[in-house]
């Protein structure tokens, strides 16, 4: 859980940066389109995950008009969110790196 | 930087009490109606729809609360609400509150006045910079009060010689002269001589001109410069900035005023503050002709030094032995050869270790008022605890957990320590501004109330909430709540906290004990610092010092205005004896002289067979004095330069010289000097009560002149009377010499200060350590009584005596207390050597300390259970028994 919790921080990050300006279920959609089940239930567990990152700066919220022009929150990267989105990203990129060298080693590889 | 940023944005929400959700409900419906409307467009009913999108949304409410914890501070919000709940239970017992913070108030207090001391006189370094390789030279065995150790040719050659120091300066503390500007008033101020490289050794800066350095000095009487002092400055030359350049005459000479020292720096000696500083190579025009530049056989100057990086003490101190002994091979008549060793300047040479053993010994004491604090208060709160029980196992059972109850518990111990601590700060910042503004016979103690004493206060509260909050805390936590509530207030466990109990009251009143003795020995020093044989009898007497020599008159010239103002004296009506003495006992002045057998030719200081004291007195002193002379007789105006030199010598002198034979008649050498004895004087004590005999010789002013001039009047008019006519005899014979007027108890009282502080400290550690014994005992016994109302009432209807009820009420406090009494004694038994730090000769094995201590004990235990015991006696069993 947490580390889905982590990584669901990283998904909602990369999902603006893509999407731009978005509302929560906006995200919730997009991540449910792309991770499958992760989000397929619970998506409330969303809207902590984005007090969170707006309290610490990386996303911005307003309020404005949605697509069929009811009262929305948009969500949006800040650029300390690009920036944590980078390091993070390359943090991701080297782990996965590591662990499927690991999984990809056999035992004759070793001698 | 995130952690921090998502802080700040979460204490903001925290402070706002933005704590609602409106938010986050907006957004919720908006997500499931958006979500049901998707649904709709595959096909489900509006009822459908709606169930699945909030079903997929999950738990709204625990949702929300996730929600409520990522925006405020949880934890700050149940923090605030133990707080709050434990203020609302501390306030509905204003009783047992206002106990608590009394006992700590008393107990903290009392330990950070020690700490401030302790602070000010120990840890806070010197106002010079680097203090931490100043050194000081001292001879190696250890010396009371012995701040001159060397000549001055010596420190110049130890100065030029030494490969160890970076620099080494000079200092001579016990320069006074009259002062006077503009041919304004003299007044008497006291300052130091010191070396021209002082202030650059020490790295001070000039408040005001310029300080001196050694490139103004150019032999002997060539730097006539004078540096204020701040205080000096302010008080004297009222604070006036073009007193830079100005002339003042110290004594007959003058000196330019060259600046103002910094304010801050007061010298290396913590207590004694120099008003001034003058440049060594002047100090014979400072002192009034006295010339110790060219002397090496008296020691004149404190050496301090800075050890160069890298070179530790110890390698610092064999090159000066080395030094020191290559100087007695070329000196051998004047140089020693003494071994050498390195201490902290700051608290007059040697007596720092006594400070030292003081301050520690005191910390250790108050420490200890504390503990026994901690103690009453642990067995306070573990009855209260008790008496809860029934309120605390229904929050249990309700549903709190056992850590929130101990957290509970700890917060109300932790508020009412701190209420007691800032009580206890308080009191002790008062102490200590009062302390710091008091001007002790010892000297400066400069205290400042700083952060640091706050941060003592804090952590000393914090550490006894958790001394005392933490086992009550802990034991109510494991109790059975089940059990709790039907049994009621009278729990299973009793047995065995009540041995708990036990133990603690226990431990209270031996700590109690030892801390009576402890202001107990400390009382009877004092008595026997009162009534030690000081070889003088100093009630009804006045001193009157004068320096004749400031008024440049010496030799005979100065003898006959001596000899005219003591006969003007006697005249006086009331006045019993007078008599005059270069230095009264106790108050510093000539020693170590050595002392030769006639015949002995190389006078070399391995030749010598004692080193004594010096007194120059008038005829009539000893009288004056009220020092007896024990046979022979006192020395007359007939003893002129032309006549043999006589001297009056003491019993211990006699004895090491001459054994059992009489000394009247006998000979030594003293100052290359034949001397014959006329009289024996009784032993006296010469620089404080501590010392052991030592040998004092008495020669008359007609035969060696000195300039300082005290008269000793014997009077039993009042002092302020004779004050008077003595200002106005003297005044008009000599109208320009400065004249000091004190009674001689007045004059003591730096003597007596170590006593009387040892007495003072001690005697209030033990009114607090008394204090708790009652508190303790008063709340052991009343507690167990109101707990046993019934069983003693079931006692009484069953017929039980009234010894046999008191047996049973306050037995075990009185059980208690004679053990507790009796290991506290063994325990200041035991302490004997920490005591002996503080005071001189401490024997808490004294019967009278032991009987004292066992009196006081049993006298407070019985008035401390007298009020529990009444109330026993006065059950009514029948009202009781109807009561439950």
């Amino acid at each position: 859980m947490d580390v889905q919790r982590g990584t669901l921080a990283l998904m909602v990050l990369k999902t603006v940066d893509v999407m731009g300006p978005l509302h929560g279920y906006g995200i919730a959609r997009r991540i449910e389109q792309i991770s499958g089940d992760l989000l397929a239930v619970n998506q409330g567990t969303l809207y902590p995950v984005l007090l969170r990152l707006e309290q610490e700066g990386a996303i911005a919220s307003e309020w404005r008009p949605s697509e069929n022009n009811r009262r929305a929150r948009f969500y949006r990267l800040t650029s300390a969110g690009r920036k944590l989105l980078d390091a993070e990203k390359n943090d991701w990129e080297k782990t996965a790196a590591i662990i499927a060298r690991f999984f990809a080693v056999r035992a004759q590889d070793l001698e | 930087m995130r952690p921090l940023k998502r802080f700040i944005a979460r204490f903001s929400n925290y402070l706002a009490g933005r704590r609602g959700d409106e938010r986050l409900r907006e957004e919720i419906e908006l997500h499931v109606a958006m979500q049901a409307e998707e649904n709709r467009r595959t096909g489900m009913t509006p009822d459908e729809s709606y169930r699945c999108a909030r079903l997929k949304f999950g738990a709204v409410e625990v949702i929300r609360e996730d929600y409520g914890a990522e925006k405020g501070l949880p934890l700050l919000d149940t923090l605030l609400m133990d707080v709050r709940y434990a203020i609302r239970v501390l306030c509905k017992s204003p009783t047992f509150t206002i106990v608590v913070i009394l006992t700590l108030m008393m107990g903290i207090g009392a330990n950070v006045v020690v700490f401030g001391v302790l602070d000010a006189v120990l840890l806070h370094p010197l106002e010079v910079s680097d203090p931490q390789n100043l050194y000081q030279v001292r001879l190696k065995p250890w010396m009371s009060g012995r701040l001159l150790t060397t000549s001055y040719p010596a420190f110049q050659d130890f100065q030029r010689k030494n490969t160890t120091f970076s620099g080494m300066a000079a200092i001579n503390a016990y320069s006074s002269a009259a002062i006077s500007w503009h041919g304004g008033a003299l007044r008497e101020v006291h300052g130091i001589e010191t070396s021209g490289n002082y202030f650059d050794l020490l790295g001070v800066q000039p408040g005001l001109g310029r300080l001196f350095h050694a490139s103004d000095e150019h032999g002997p009487g060539s730097a006539p410069y004078i540096v204020l002092s701040e205080e000096l400055w302010r008080s004297s030359f009222n604070a006036d900035r073009g007193v830079v350049g100005a002339t003042v005459v110290l004594n007959t000479h003058p000196f330019t005023v060259i600046g103002v020292a910094e304010g801050r720096f007061h010298g290396t000696e913590r207590f004694a503050w120099p008003e001034y500083w003058v440049p060594m190579v002047n100090e014979a025009q400072a002192e009034g002709g006295y010339d110790y530049l060219h002397n090496r056989s008296a020691p004149a100057v404190t050496v301090i030094g800075r050890l160069k990086p890298g070179v530790t003490p110890r390698r610092a101190t064999e090159d000066l032995n080395a030094i020191e002994a290559e100087l007695s091979k070329d000196y051998p008549t004047t140089d020693r050869g003494l071994e050498m060793r390195l201490i902290r300047p700051g608290l007059y040479g040697d007596e720092g270790d006594v400070i030292r053993g003081f301050i520690f010994s005191v910390t250790v004491l108050a420490l200890l008022v504390l503990a026994a604090a901690c103690a009453n208060l642990t067995s306070l709160f573990a009855a209260r605890a008790a008496d809860r029980s029934r309120e605390l196992a229904l929050r249990v059972a309700l549903g709190s957990s056992r850590l929130r109850l101990v957290r509970q518990l700890l917060t109300e111990a932790v508020i009412v320590s701190l209420a007691g601590g800032a009580a206890g700060v308080a009191t002790a910042a008062l102490l200590l501004r009062l302390l710091s503004r008091w001007r002790p016979p010892y000297g400066h103690l400069a205290i400042s109330v700083d952060l640091r004493i706050y941060t003592v206060g804090l952590a000393l509260a914090l550490g006894s909430a958790l001394l005392f909050g933490i086992i009550p805390a802990w034991q109510a936590s494991q109790s059975n709540p089940l059990q709790a509530m039907s049994h009621g207030a009278e729990g299973s466990p009793r047995l065995r906290r009540f041995a708990f109990r036990d133990l603690l009251l226990c431990a209270q009143i031996v700590i109690c004990t030892v801390l009576v003795a402890a202001s107990l020995v400390a009382a009877r020093g004092m008595v026997r610092a009162l009534h030690a044989p000081l070889g003088i009898q100093p009630t009804e007497v006045m001193l009157a010092e004068m320096d004749l020599g400031q008024l440049g008159q010496a030799g005979e010239t100065a003898l006959e205005r001596e000899k005219e103002m003591i006969e003007a004296v006697r005249g006086i009506p009331g006045v019993t004896s007078v008599g005059t003495a270069n230095v009264t006992p106790m108050s510093g002045g000539a020693r170590g002289i050595p002392v030769f057998r006639t015949g002995t030719t190389e006078l070399t200081f391995g030749n010598s067979v004692l080193s004594t004291r010096r007194y120059v007195i008038s005829p009539g002193y000893l009288a004056a004095a009220g020092t007896r002379l024990l046979g022979g007789r006192d020395v007359s105006w007939h003893d002129t330069a032309d006549t043999p030199q006589v001297a009056i010598v003491n019993e211990t002198f006699a004895r090491v010289m001459w054994g059992d034979s009489p000394a009247i008649g006998q000979r030594f050498i003293l100052f290359g000097g034949q001397m014959e004895v006329i009289g024996v004087a009784e032993d006296g004590k010469y620089h404080d009560l501590a010392e052991s005999p030592e040998a004092a010789v008495y020669r008359p002013s007609s035969q060696e002149v000195e300039s300082d001039v005290v008269f000793v009047v014997r009077s039993q008019r009042a002092p302020k009377e004779i004050a008077r006519e003595l200002q106005r005899t003297l005044g008009g014979i000599e109208p320009n010499a400065p004249l000091s007027l004190r009674s001689w108890p007045d004059a003591l009282s730096g003597v007596m200060f170590p006593a009387r502080a040892a007495t003072v400290a001690l005697g209030v550690m033990g009114m607090l350590a008394a204090m708790l014994a009652v508190t303790g005992i008063f709340g052991m016994a009343a507690y167990g009584i109101s707990r046993r109302m019934k069983e003693l009432g079931i006692r009484v209807a069953l017929g039980a005596s009234k010894t046999q009820l008191m047996r049973a009420a306050v037995g075990r406090p009185m059980a208690l207390l004679g053990l507790g009494s009796a290991l506290g004694l063994l325990a200041a038994i035991v302490a004997r050597p920490l005591l002996s730090q503080i005071v001189y000769q401490a024997n808490p094995s004294d019967l009278v300390v032991v009987g004292g201590a066992v009196l006081t004990m049993t006298l407070l235990g019985t008035a401390a259970a007298a009020i529990p015991a009444v109330r026993a006696l006065a059950i009514d069993p029948s009202e009781l028994m109807r009561e439950e």
